[in-house]
């Protein structure tokens, strides 16, 4: 086997100078009746040729040569190839947790480089090493508020993303908390009428989302009044990062939960991603996750340290801020060089190409006989349109001519079904926007 | 470090310091000896009640959490603020700039279980004999 | 030099700021194609919303400079293709690269996780293929892929034991955990709505099954066990131990970090395991990566598959694979889409690799490990004595009459070209020295090892500062955790005066630093 570094004549050896006379005396501690007699039923072992084979034919049973107009947390953006090239070396690839700081430098930099990108980014003044994705970073985030607060009761705007929502129910099932949702408005962000009526002064956090899952921008600083007058943490969720590039950061946001997917990682079905939690300083002794630090070493140099660990499951167990151990470190280090690599004009410049492409889909679908905008608050490249007939149908026959349409919103929000959801970023080019106008209209215009 | 012959000491290395009703409460030099370099002291807000025998706070190094318990029951009257800026004169001084809180005495007959100076000495000198046996 | 240092030599470690500190306006390392739509004006398509300035502080530099930053740091750092990376409990095993690549192909890392399932069967097949080949490998029945690291695994299979009590009326109230666990046991317990309540291990290391039989109360939900233990030895009498917690009508949770000792040997599913997490990122080698990311995919047996978090991968007519998003007693979802995949891609890679032969990489690890112990035992002190699996822990008990302690001498082995074992875990064993080679290493790594665990022996008994004082040879010495956590730094901030570097070297500490212990991650 290629990745077994040993001859049988050194196992042999190996086994003499332990006094063994078999491999099986090594696993006398196994009751006899227990130990596997025959070999597993799994297939191969394959060469490293046919490891390829069988992905590469995965990979042509997907969706190879379609064009997709989804996004829903998931975006397509432009990648250089640097950030791979990087992140596979094997410094960074094959390297644990840094706790030994003396020879986990590189990978220490680099996170502190990344909390500081992140707060950067978010307006915020500290930021964790990662957390697993953007949903778990978002119940996080309503876990720190209650640790914080000390209340119970938590309002969450019904346009967070509706996975984000079931994770935070899974959670908060059999931790006390209640969750309560705040509805929409007719411009699709929160009802802030409802939120005034829900909000007491058992309420540890609200829960938003901006850009949120119509494609809504959230007026972060008015959201923010109406909840720290009850005393209450907003905690803001961003699920498209590259928005940070045009929107204002949401510095008014006492806890911000972040899925970092858009800063140079692949789609990948839906992970490895980056969960960032960014948050204010005074609230770092309740941050869940690990955080680089500068110091200095016995020469004074300057240097870096895993620190406040003793927020961590390894010391504090039961008592920890959270139980997360093993996070995203590579994906972070991905967003850490390809937000390096884009700088502030490329990220400035890449979130103005998907302002511009959004609002071009924009108009050329919505001049299709039959189709209307659904919300009009400020958008930033996602939006959502209603259709005169069930998307379902509209989809099936936009997949024959090779597009993967829009998502339909019926299945979590039945109160818009017919509505469906658009996607377009900088990737997305003026002729897919037009072929799928042109085929939006041609399905449209099909019998039933 | 010497141990004030005016505190009293609990088996749990906390001090206090017993003036009219208020009894100020600190660990001693022995306990921030075991801890090592203290990086942040988490106290109760004035106000807050502690019960005897139960944890009002805790002192954390790099690597460990330790609660503090209370060597009195009562009502904090004040909390020790300049630890949150400097957590490390618990390390230099446990016995007086440390002092983690203030009490307003809720049972004073509790004083009386407390050990005094010279057992609280004698205690300490046992653990260390412990420790290398 | 000492010429038993055979495995390293310093070389060049270039100067590297932060880079932010490279910055310099108007400098760019990317550019996008040109806007093929008429450009809007940020400002009137987002109002008051807009950022007009940029993100204030971002890096402005060339790509050149990232390529040589990165690489630079990247150079600062040990890694397992540099050499053995014996981390107890953390299975720091060779990565195969074709598991990269294939993880990479387009048609793989560039699914939508929102795509038609007609034209996801591809990502689907893999899923099921890896499900299959992970309960064959377990021995159990049913399986989720979704969570996302071995603590979300955890808290995944305490949501199905509670779903599953709670069906039968009552969820119970406490989990059992031993002293020897993992932190992240109880961390988990507590989220999953339980108390926590520790075993003490007996004298052997092994669980005290007389002390079980009188903890496991009608209050009890389950025991949470290790096996392996941590101390790298098998539980001998796990089935007795899952009839004993089955007779009360509570479960056996097996946290998987030591799987690596168990694959193509023997099934927890035949052991009485009810249900049990995997760390690919162990066990299947999926990349480290400086922290994660990982996979904690949960196996299970029959009674606890309706519990299982949505979506559920099922077949349906003509070969065709479905995710269902509903299922009544689900315990919800754990994690937004379909769990880390491209995680999952690389740990199916892995395994395809092997086949059955899975089992001679189990061997080899237990074989390493074993042929360390026999030649460093005496030389450390070996507390408990039952055989060993695939890791060994000693003591440092023989070195502290010198006051020389686990953490000096991993931090010395640095100076000889390993990384550091684990230290100061399991708990139970005061200064262990947690050693897990994997079956990634050479004979002649393994000896390379062991003689520099000898002489470092050696030099404790006859120069301990030196031990005590090491690293000598790295890009930097012990650092100062204390003033890292006193006053925290936790981002480059050009308005403090502690960002710079001049400035911080006049208040630079010559006093012995304590070195950080190891712990193994979920």
């Amino acid at each position: 086997m290629r990745y077994l570094p040993k001859s049988p004549a050194e196992r042999q050896e190996m086994l003499s100078a332990i006094g063994a006379e078999s491999i099986d005396d090594l696993f006398s501690s196994i009751p006899e009746r227990y130990r596997l007699r025959q070999a597993l039923n799994l297939p191969g072992p394959f060469s490293e040729a046919e490891i390829i084979q069988y992905f590469t034919e995965r990979a042509g049973e997907n969706s190879r040569g379609y064009t997709s107009f989804r996004g829903a947390g998931v975006y397509n953006h432009l990648r250089s190839v640097v950030t791979d090239a990087i992140i596979q070396r094997g410094e960074f690839l094959t390297s644990y947790t840094p706790y030994q700081a003396e020879i986990s430098q590189g990978t220490l930099q680099a996170i502190f480089e990344f909390q500081t990108l992140m707060c950067q980014l978010t307006g915020q003044e500290v930021a964790n090493a990662s957390m697993w994705d953007g949903s778990t970073a978002t119940t996080e985030a309503v876990l720190m508020a209650e640790r914080i607060t000390g209340r119970t009761r938590v309002l969450v705007a019904r346009s967070l993303h509706p996975e984000y929502r079931d994770v935070l129910r899974t959670y908060a099932k059999n931790s006390g908390l209640q969750v309560e949702e705040i509805p929409y408005n007719a411009s699709g962000n929160l009802d802030q009428k409802a939120l005034q009526s829900a909000i007491r002064d058992d309420v540890a956090a609200v829960v938003t989302q901006s850009p949120n899952f119509f494609g809504a921008v959230e007026p972060v600083s008015e959201l923010a009044e109406i909840v720290h007058a009850a005393g209450a943490l907003l905690v803001v969720a961003i699920t498209e990062g590259v928005s940070l590039g045009a929107l204002r950061p949401p510095a008014e946001a006492d806890i911000v939960a972040m899925e970092g997917q858009s800063f140079g990682l692949p789609p990948s079905y839906g992970g490895p991603f980056v969960g960032v939690i960014a948050s204010r300083e005074k609230f770092v002794r309740q941050m869940p996750g690990r955080l680089a630090g500068q110091t200095t070493d016995l020469e004074g140099r300057r240097g870096f340290v895993l620190t406040l660990a003793t927020r961590e499951q390894h010391i504090r167990r039961e008592k920890a801020t959270s139980n997360i151990c093993t996070n995203q470190a590579l994906c972070a280090l991905a967003a850490t060089v390809h937000l390096t690599l884009l700088g502030k004009e490329g990220l400035r410049e890449m979130a103005q190409q998907n302002l511009s492409k959004a609002r071009f889909a924009l108009a050329e679908l919505t001049k299709v006989p039959g189709v209307r905008r659904t919300f009009d608050a400020p958008f930033f490249n996602e939006f959502t349109l209603a259709f005169p007939r069930s998307v379902k149908i509209v989809n099936s026959h936009l997949l024959r001519e090779k597009l993967v349409g829009p998502v339909a919103l019926g299945t979590s929000y039945p109160e818009l079904t017919k509505h469906a959801l658009v996607c377009v970023t900088e990737t997305t080019t003026r002729a897919d926007i037009e072929k799928l106008a042109s085929a939006l209209q041609r399905a449209l215009e099909q019998p039933l | 470090m010497a141990y004030p012959a005016n505190y009293r000491y609990t088996n749990q290395h906390e001090w206090v310091d017993v003036k009219g009703d208020v009894a100020t409460i600190g660990i001693t030099d022995y306990a921030q000896h075991e801890l090592g370099d203290v990086v942040f002291v988490e106290l109760p807000k004035p106000g807050a009640k502690i019960t005897v025998g139960k944890s009002f706070g805790t002192v954390e190094s790099v690597k460990a959490v330790s609660d503090i318990y209370a060597p009195v029951s009562g009502e904090v009257v004040e909390a020790n603020a300049d630890l949150q800026n400097a957590p490390e004169k618990i390390n230099s001084d446990p016995h007086d700039a440390a002092w983690l809180v203030r009490v307003r005495l809720g049972n004073p007959a509790e004083l009386k279980s407390l050990m005094d100076a010279a057992a609280y000495e004698a205690f300490v000198a046992d653990k260390g004999k412990e420790a290398s046996a | 030099m000492n010429r038993r240092i055979k495995k390293a030599f310093r070389h060049t470690s270039q100067n590297e700021g932060l880079i932010f500190e490279k910055s310099s306006p108007g400098k760019r390392a990317f550019e996008l194609p040109p806007l093929d739509v008429p450009s809007v004006d940020p400002a009137e398509a987002l109002g008051q919303n807009h950022r007009s300035e940029g993100v204030e502080g971002f890096p402005e530099v060339s790509e050149i400079e990232v390529i040589r930053h990165f690489t630079r740091l990247s150079t600062w750092n040990y890694a397992i293709d540099l050499g053995m990376y014996p981390l107890g409990s953390c299975t720091m095993k060779y990565n195969p690269r074709v598991n990269e690549f294939v993880a990479r192909l387009d048609g793989i890392a560039t699914e939508h996780p929102y795509q038609p399932q007609e034209l996801s069967q591809g990502c689907l097949k893999i899923l099921r293929l890896l499900e299959q080949c992970l309960l064959e490998i377990t021995g159990m029945d049913a399986i989720t892929l979704q969570p996302a690291a071995g603590a979300q695994g955890e808290l995944t299979g305490l949501l199905l034991i509670r779903a599953y009590l709670q069906k039968q009326g009552n969820p119970r109230k406490k989990v059992l955990i031993p002293d020897s666990a993992h932190g992240t046991n109880p961390a988990t317990a507590v989220i999953a709505g339980y108390e926590v309540e520790n075993i003490k291990s007996e004298s052997h290391g092994q669980i005290d099954v007389d002390k079980l039989r009188e903890l496991v109360t009608p209050d009890v939900a389950a025991l949470m066990i290790t096996n392996p233990s941590t101390l790298g030895i098998f539980e001998q009498r796990i089935p007795e131990i899952a009839e004993i917690l089955h007779a009360k009508g509570a479960l056996l949770y097996m946290d998987g970090a030591n799987m690596n000792a168990l694959a193509g040997v023997a099934r927890p599913g035949d052991l009485g395991v009810d249900v049990m997490h995997l760390n690919l990122h162990k066990t299947f080698s999926t990349p480290h990566g400086g922290g994660g990311p990982g996979a904690g995919p949960v196996a299970m047996k029959k009674i606890l598959e309706p519990f299982r978090p949505v979506p559920i991968l099922v077949e349906k007519e003509g070969d065709r694979l479905a995710l269902e998003p509903v299922r009544p007693d689900s315990i919800g979802r754990v994690k937004a889409f379909s769990g880390n995949f491209g995680v999952l891609v690389r740990a199916l890679a892995y395994i395809l690799a092997y086949g059955p032969g899975i089992r001679q990489a189990t061997e080899d690890a237990v074989l390493n490990a074993n042929y360390i112990r026999k030649h460093l035992e005496g030389v450390y002190d070996l507390p408990y004595s039952l055989p060993s699996m695939h890791e060994v822990v000693f003591s440092d008990a023989h070195q502290k009459k010198n006051g020389v302690s686990t953490m000096d001498i991993a931090k010395r082995l640095i100076d000889y070209g390993f990384h550091p074992y684990t230290t100061a875990f399991p708990l139970i064993v005061p200064g262990a020295l947690m050693i897990e080679p994997t079956e990634s290493e050479s004979k002649e790594e393994c000896d390379l090892f062991i003689d520099a665990m000898r002489s470092i022996a050696e030099e404790a008994a006859s120069n301990p500062d030196l031990v005590k004082t090491a690293p000598h040879s790295t890009r930097v010495r012990r650092l100062d955790e204390v003033g890292a956590a006193r006053k925290p730094i936790l981002r480059w901030d050009p308005s403090r005066e502690e960002a710079d570097p001049n400035a911080a070297k006049h208040k630079a500490k010559h006093k012995h630093l304590e070195p950080t212990p190891v712990i193994p991650t979920a």
